[in-house]
């Protein structure tokens, strides 16, 4: 059986383990927002609400998210595409260590409350240049743990000529690809008109601009994290159930479609402001429905795996296939939970990009249920069903059979929480309740006593989820320093046969990267221009908190 | 590569649906155009001298002759508040929404309808939109700018004309 090189597995161990700090803090976080917002218990030390909103958006959105992304990515081409090498693992190390050094920099901002600005830092708030510093070198840092993956991968390629790469390694480079693609717009923001302008260099911000180039990223951002979920969902789930890969070909077309329409759909966050014109943001609108293929393309391969597997155990009925999959197995439940989540996810996420219904839905707590769906469910329950062979994997551990059940439980604790909190807040949203508010009657206005209900039952879903976070810690650390010693799979899935001539057009990263930055030029091109060469008058900055 | 004719089937239906809801989305915005379109406004404003920039040297609701729509309704979001707090609209009346930013990016969503945009600094939102119900409607900043954020709204009353 493959195991993971011990030097590599440190390196992963490390992703995981700030990952997963990440989540204890900023799930005490949101515990805390749901108790706010029931305005029956008011936070001790005058610590405000969107302090604690910060925290909760900063650890869970992009700490957890991104450490355990690499974290996983690394592993994952480990396994596939053989050890790093010493100078690609130092490269990783090094990116590691400036993610690591940004995040504390942000984060002791955060907590002196110099920059409660929440997750998406809008200007002209300003928060502490050492926010927007640590910010810069945290991004940088993901970019050296992407040339890791990439010069990796171009290794491989050169000593396995006219070969596609393997499946999850891949995956990984693309899911990596669009990250440095998307990030360069938020990075260069930040080191171009934040940090200069909380420095005091600048006086003033172009605020549609710095908007603008924050969701040219926030959208890919998404999809960088359900690409990782899918990455698990396509090579690894498979395996799990004990079957193999459903198409190979299939599988790779649907990533390079993600890489292409992920990026140049960003204004569908911003129908609602002024400064773009409506002709731009329908043709993004366009352009983002066309990740519905490839959305459709993945439904499709996983009920097709799921289906097939159940049909070879020869149950040929038109729905019982479905009792034949692995419901003792936490390391199916526990994903498959998620994506079932997708499918309200997925339709929620088409009605928010529909540019009408946007206006009755836009910063309401429609878009936070929205997405406590799809990152907090469909993506969240997915790391957690990776970690529980993961870990075990890089430690030398199994998945035990009281702690399998735990997992079991775990999920469907989350699945319940979530149900009640994210139901609530899409109801709440379309009567009206604003989202990133603290606990208000608005002074007892008609139309703010129908939601107000709504909240209490946010914090009966929240504390649910909130065990349910506390049973994923207890099984993590179990995992990791406690579980029976023994060798805990990597599941990944292979074709039962092997294609005549392999594709290789699926690799010719010219064309796939080229095709790329074609479409984001088209889409973005003219209105960036405009933005910059007939700037609005610049913002001073805020501090309102 | 051979496709399967599942894979096949999934890809046409992909393709079907993506076709269908952006055909939807398309007549409703020839239909509806001009009501949507007004909130991607172009034109900009120096934050620092709203106050003596017309038209919000006087916020409020204005008639108006001549013109495709019957009032124009001013507004400026300041933290954390709106002028007007409070504001009439006879019923029935065809109102062109005109509002900016002084000092971070707000928002401004009268709760329970279809009115929801964004106000920021350096620049004009404007929205048309008619008012067919009576009654008294809540203002609220639905975009974080600050401490006092969740107390920022107003009243919006839609009266006899």
């Amino acid at each position: 059986m493959k195991i993971v090189q011990k030097q590599d597995g440190k390196l992963v161990e490390f992703h995981l383990f700030i990952a997963f700090f990440a989540l204890a803090i900023g799930g005490f976080a949101g515990l805390l927002q749901v108790f706010v917002k029931t305005g029956k218990i008011v936070l001790p030390f005058n610590i405000s609400y969107y302090q604690v909103l910060t925290v909760h958006g900063v650890l869970l959105a992009l700490v957890f998210t991104t450490f355990f992304i690499f974290g996983f990515m690394l592993a994952a081409v480990s396994r596939t595409a053989g050890a790093f090498s010493e100078k690609t693992r130092l490269l990783a190390w090094i990116g590691f260590g400036l993610m690591l050094a940004g995040t504390l920099m942000a984060a002791w901002m955060i907590l002196m409350n110099k920059a409660t600005v929440l997750y998406t830092f809008y200007a002209p708030l300003q928060a502490h240049a050492i926010f927007y510093i640590g910010l810069a070198l945290f991004f940088i840092g993901t970019w050296l743990e992407g040339l890791a993956i990439i010069f990796h991968y171009a290794a491989w390629k050169k000593t396995y000529k006219n070969m596609l790469s393997p499946l999850l390694t891949f995956m990984a480079v693309v899911n990596t690809i669009m990250w440095i693609i998307a990030s360069f717009g938020v990075a260069g923001s930040i080191i171009f008109q934040l940090i200069p302008w909380s420095l005091g260099w600048h006086a003033t911000v172009n605020v549609a601009l710095s908007r603008t180039l924050f969701w040219y990223f926030g959208h890919p951002l998404v999809y960088f994290w359900l690409l990782s979920a899918y990455m698990a969902w396509y090579v690894i789930i498979p395996k799990v159930i004990g079957w193999k890969l459903y198409s190979d070909c299939l599988a790779r077309l649907a990533f390079l479609l993600f890489l292409i329409f992920s990026i140049p759909v960003g204004f569908h966050h911003q129908l609602m402001e002024p400064g773009i014109s409506h002709n731009w943001k329908f043709i993004q609108v366009i352009l983002t429905f066309v990740v519905i293929i490839p959305s459709l393309m993945t439904a499709f391969s996983m009920f097709a795996t799921f289906e097939s597997f159940a049909r070879y155990k020869k149950d040929a009925e038109l729905f019982s296939w479905f009792k034949h999959l692995p419901w003792g197995d936490a390391r199916f439940v526990v994903p498959f939970i998620g994506m079932l989540f997708f499918i309200p996810g997925g339709a929620g996420g088409i009605i928010n990009a529909s540019s009408q219904m946007n206006a009755v839905v836009h910063n309401t707590t429609w878009i936070t249920g929205h997405f406590h769906l799809t990152i907090s469910t469909t993506v969240a329950l997915t790391f957690f069903g990776v970690s529980y062979w993961l870990i075990g994997h890089l430690t030398g551990r199994t998945l035990t059979k009281k702690i399998n059940q735990l997992a079991i439980v775990q999920g469907m604790l989350w699945a319940i929480g979530m149900t009640i909190m994210s139901g609530s807040m899409h109801i709440a949203g379309l009567l009206g309740a604003p989202r990133r508010t603290a606990f208000t009657d608005y002074g007892g206005a008609a139309q703010a006593k129908k939601w107000i209900g709504y909240q209490l039952a946010q914090a009966i879903g929240g504390s649910i989820l909130f065990i349910s976070i506390l049973l994923v810690l207890f099984i993590v650390i179990y995992l990791a320093f406690f579980a029976k010693k023994g060798v805990q799979e990597f599941p990944v899935a292979k074709l039962d046969r092997e294609d005549e001539k392999p594709l290789l057009l699926l690799e010719n990263w010219f064309l796939w990267i080229g095709i790329t930055l074609f479409v984001i030029v088209f889409a973005y091109a003219i209105p960036l221009y405009s933005m910059i060469q007939h700037p609005s008058p610049g913002s001073s900055g805020y501090q309102l908190w | 590569m051979k496709v399967h004719k599942l894979e096949k089937i999934i890809l046409i239906t992909g393709g079907a649906t993506l076709l269908l809801f952006l055909s939807v989305l398309f007549l409703q915005n020839m239909k509806f155009g001009h009501q949507h379109h007004a909130q991607s406004s172009i034109k900009t404003i120096d934050p620092k001298k709203v106050d003596t920039t017309a038209p919000f040297t006087a916020p409020g609701l204005k008639k108006v002759e001549k013109k495709e729509w019957d009032y124009e309704l001013v507004m400026v979001a300041s933290v954390f508040q709106y002028a007007p707090a409070e504001v009439e609209i006879p019923v029935g009346a065809k109102v062109k929404i005109i509002a900016t930013s002084k000092d971070v990016v707000h928002g401004l969503e009268v709760a329970g309808t279809n009115i929801n945009v964004m106000l920021e600094p350096g620049l004009i939102t404007e929205k048309i939109t008619t008012f067919r119900k009576k009654g008294e409607y809540l203002v609220l900043c639905n975009e974080y700018c600050g401490n006092g954020h969740h107390y920022m709204s107003g009243i919006l009353k839609v009266v006899d004309a």
